[in-house]
């Protein structure tokens, strides 16, 4: 095999799983080693700079770190990533001072941002602070998008989205809620430098089936009904509630229902549990308050009697594979089920939804309906055009929006700088020795064997009482310590020089998980089946270096190394040394620009 | 060395030996040398091959004496029985157990110090009585613990750390063990476990006095240029005799051997040794052509490790000494003291 080249950034970048699954790339055992110190600041601060709401997204976040987390490799579960993310949002001092300053010389470029979502917002930040005029419209009165209207004040309370929100705005930055923008037209005419559509995908996808006119005052669209709850408009629903759709939409109508008086609420869902698109833990969470999750049933009809829905009849289905492969639901042909309510919420899909983009001013769309869009720069047909979040790629969530913005923002800075933006900026990247005596090193190399810490909650009953009482407490400091303990420092790298190497077997001899090998080399399978415990992980590299004096190689399977640092502590000659990897995307602003 | 105790997370797909054990089963406490100690390596073989062998840790003791090696017990087979004795003591020690329990395995573990100086006596009548055991001298040819002076196996001529030649001849373990008589002798390498861990299981099958002289290379103070102890030197030196190939009684030899590369050893046990010659033809069997080869090859400079010698029909101690089979620790009052009836039967085969 050839020897890596750690010079890359992105070989140690995908050793730490976590920042590699973060659309934003977050620095993420960086902050948690920041929570161990007790500096909720300092994590906070570094969270904001990757993924602009870190309270929010430590309450909401989709979290595809965890699944990536070495942890949950070695042992069960992965680290509680998220939930340590609200832990620095909770216990932080004030951070107004360390906050960028608006600027004091604006540079006479005007961006429109339009919607005001997590996107726009991350555009907003980046660009305002550069000098950038920027003007964020949204139809609602105050900025937050989706995460203010359709996300329940239960799992979001208001104070954290005006906070946050806040700090973007408070960049000098000019919002005009309540103006519902129509035509792109009225836009483009107004000499923006460039726009920016944040608008989400904001259409509930409907049911049409038999009974929905005749019964349509009883049956509403999820997210129009999560937001109406949200402003305060709907208080209220029947005591029978059946809802419709297996995501995360599904599992925020079902539980706000049962605070609105919901008693017998039921989730139903076509495709069995296991495919079902709501995270894992949020149908904990519903099923916790008390609310059943059908599967495998399809809605038919909706019976009605003198204008007053009743009831949804469903079919039985189950999944079978067709000659190509592809799943079918068929039914089984057991008879239908009849689930009688007073009203049902769809949640069944979201749509993008473009009518104020008139069909000549140059924005192109697919025939999905959807605007073609590069996926690296963002940028429309229309070049001074760009989108982010859900308007871009259809429905996602937080984490891939804020990602987004970053990268518009990007684009938007090069643009109007007239530099070619298809040049994308390289992360900035450091590799440094983490050593401060011969087994002394900067960070807690002790690998703690507690198991995942649960998020603490209030008590059901009281929960469901008033929909705005939140239902996570959160992780108190020590609780948040022990759990950021359980983080293995997957960022401090195994860096290993071979010139230094007396091939001791010292290494070979500690290394706890078996993951270093001395051997002659081969080519990667081969060599994958002869090392001291198998690498059967193809999604993990092997660290492998040449130049040893016996002519063989190191041969390291990264998959479930610790990051412990024993190999280095038990190396007579520094040859493994731990050096930490740090990694940050490049925003807007100077060290985006071509250096020319 | 490291402060912090070895994390307990192991590899979810480790192999297990016929006891449902894991290698990590058998490991001890944290080792507290010298990073990058080659005594630390042999710890690893001991622990890799009594592993293989689904030795049950309960059946075996290891002792020791006095030094860095003499510490490394600690290291290993953390739930084994162990004892710490005086300096160079460890053989009268262990021959004491050998005769009060002989079912459990005797590791005893040494170094050149221990051995060769001041334990040199005791060395060569534990050798000499062929107590069953595996005696593993970890030779670094070096006094490590205070600070790096020659030891009675440092070759004449060698440097210390300091530039110092040494003008002593050096005391050859292994080849004071042939000439004793022990029934096994091997030489191997810290930095070699692919020849370490098989004559570590072969030796602990053995029924005799087992003798390892194991080159440990001193990374603090016999690891420099000038030194014959040194990783670099081993190697360049090492006159390897043959490569070893421990099989367990039970499993079948499947692979065909040229004739005469090959040399197939039956232990007692019914487990076989295959021995791929490399070196010239040399039979492990006679004890003075080994002796004449160890010497002929020291002149050069050469070091030479490997399966040495190898008694085949290995008698020991209790055989000497005619024991009962029982353990002696085992033995109750009626079989101590059979009563009357017995003592008048041997007052009366005495008239």
């Amino acid at each position: 095999m050839k020897s890596t080249d750690i010079a890359n950034p992105n070989y140690f970048h995908k050793v730490v799983d976590c920042q590699w699954a973060c659309p934003a790339h977050t620095p993420v055992p960086e902050y948690i080693r920041q929570i161990s110190a007790g500096d909720y600041t300092a994590a906070y601060m570094i969270n904001w700079k990757s993924n602009v709401f870190p309270g929010i997204l430590g309450r909401t976040c989709d979290r595809p770190c965890e699944p990536a987390c070495r942890r949950g490799r070695v042992e069960d579960e992965p680290v509680a990533i998220c939930r340590l993310k609200r832990v620095s949002a909770d216990y932080k001092d004030d951070v107004r001072p360390l906050m960028p300053k608006p600027a004091s010389q604006k540079n006479g470029k005007r961006i429109a941002c339009i919607g005001a979502g997590p996107a726009s917002l991350a555009v907003a930040r980046d660009l305002a602070p550069e000098g950038y005029e920027v003007v964020v419209f949204d139809q609602d009165k105050l900025a937050g998008g989706m995460m203010r209207t359709q996300i329940p004040k239960f799992r979001l309370p208001e104070t954290v989205i005006d906070e946050e929100v806040g700090y973007v705005l408070d960049l000098g930055i000019e919002f005009r809620g309540g103006q519902r923008i129509d035509s792109l037209k009225s836009i483009l005419d107004q000499k923006f430098d460039a726009i920016f559509v944040g608008t989400g995908a904001p259409r509930g996808r409907d049911l049409d089936l038999p009974g929905r006119k005749e019964a349509a005052a009883n049956i509403h669209l999820g997210i129009d009904w999560l937001s109406s709850v949200s402003f305060g408009h709907t208080d209220k629903i029947g005591k029978r509630v059946v809802v419709l759709g297996g995501g995360n939409t599904a599992m925020d109508c079902c539980r706000s229902s049962r605070r609105l008086g919901g008693e017998q609420v039921t989730v139903v869902v076509r495709s069995g549990f296991d495919e079902m698109k709501a995270s894992v833990w949020e149908k904990e969470d519903a099923m916790h308050e008390g609310i059943p999750i059908l599967n495998w049933l399809v809605p038919k009809e909706f019976t009605h009697r003198d204008g007053k829905l009743t009831g949804v009849i469903f079919e039985k289905v189950k999944a079978v594979l067709d000659a190509k492969g592809r799943r079918d639901l068929v039914p089984t042909g057991e008879p239908d089920t009849l689930i009688e309510c007073d009203d049902v919420l769809l949640a069944v899909g979201q749509e993008n939804a473009f009518p104020w983009i008139e069909k000549d001013v140059g924005v192109e769309f697919d025939r999905w309906g959807m605007p073609k869009v590069d996926p690296a720069t963002h940028q429309s047909t229309l070049p001074k055009v760009f989108f982010g979040g859900d308007a871009a790629f259809g429905p996602k969530n937080i984490i891939w929006a804020v990602a987004h913005g970053h990268e518009a923002a990007v684009s938007i800075d090069k643009f109007c700088r007239g530099e070619n933006i298809a040049e994308r900026p390289s992360p900035l990247t450091n590799l440094v020795s983490q050593k401060m005596g011969i087994h002394e090193w900067t960070y807690e190399n002790g690998v703690s064997n507690d198991l995942r810490f649960k998020v603490p909650q209030k008590e059901t009953a009281i929960a469901l009482r008033n929909i705005k009482t939140e239902v996570e407490l959160g992780f108190d400091p020590k609780l948040g310590h022990a759990e950021a303990q359980r983080c293995l420092n997957c960022d401090v790298q195994t860096v290993f020089s071979a010139k230094l190497c007396i091939e001791c077997d010292a290494c070979v001899d500690i290394c706890p998980i078996d993951c270093i090998t001395f051997t002659d080399d081969g080519e990667e399978s081969d060599l994958r089946s002869r090392l001291l415990a198998p690498a059967k992980n193809l999604t993990q590299d092997i660290y492998v270096q040449d130049g040893l004096k016996t002519g063989r190689i190191m041969a390291k399977d990264e998959d479930l190394c610790l990051h412990c640092g024993f190999c280095a502590e038990r190396c007579p000659t520094g040859a493994w040394d731990m050096q930490k990897f740090s990694l940050e995307i490049t925003h807007a602003g100077p060290g985006c620009r071509s250096k020319a | 060395m490291s402060y912090l105790a070895k994390p307990k997370f192991h590899h979810p797909d480790i192999e297990t030996n016929e006891l449902g054990f894991t290698h990590r089963d058998y490991e001890g406490s944290i080792s507290t040398l010298c990073a990058g100690c080659g005594h630390d390596s042999i710890s690893s073989a001991i622990m890799r091959a009594c592993f293989e062998l689904s030795l049950p840790p309960h059946r075996i003791a290891k002792l020791s004496g006095i030094g860095c090696s003499s510490k490394t017990p600690t290291y290993f087979l953390g739930q084994s029985h162990g004892f710490n004795s005086v300096h160079g003591r460890m053989p009268s020690v262990l021959t004491g157990a050998n005769l009060a329990n002989r079912d459990l395995i005797y590791l005893g573990v040494s170094g050149d110090g221990d051995s060769a100086s001041i334990g040199f006596g005791q060395f060569a009548h534990s050798i000499r009585r062929g107590v069953n055991m595996v005696y593993i001298v970890e030779n670094n040819g070096v006094y490590g613990l205070t600070k790096g002076q020659f030891s009675a196996t440092s070759d004449r001529g060698s440097k210390s750390k300091r530039g110092v030649v040494n003008t002593d001849s050096a005391i050859d373990l292994a080849a004071t063990a042939l000439q004793l008589g022990a029934t096994f002798v091997a030489r191997s390498f810290s930095g070699d476990k692919s020849q370490l861990v098989p004559l570590i299981k072969a030796a602990i099958e053995h029924r005799g006095s087992a003798f390892i002289d194991c080159i440990s290379p001193c990374v603090a103070f016999n690891n420099h240029e000038g030194s014959t102890r040194s990783f670099d030197y081993v190697r360049s030196h090492n006159a390897a005799l043959n490569k070893l190939d421990y099989i367990t009684g039970r499993a079948p030899i499947t692979t065909d051997y040229e004739p005469g590369s090959t040399q197939v050893v039956k232990l007692h046990d019914g487990s076989t040794i295959r021995l791929s010659k490399i070196g010239a033809d040399y039979d492990v069997h006679d004890r003075v052509a080994a002796m004449h080869h160890l010497h002929t090859r020291q002149a050069t400079g050469e070091i030479v490790t490997g399966l040495i010698y190898l008694d085949g029909e290995p008698h020991d101690l209790h055989d000497s000494l005619n024991t009962v089979t029982t353990p002696l620790n085992e033995l109750n009052t009626p079989d101590l003291t059979p009563g009357q009836k017995a003592l008048d039967a041997i007052n009366a085969s005495l008239r």
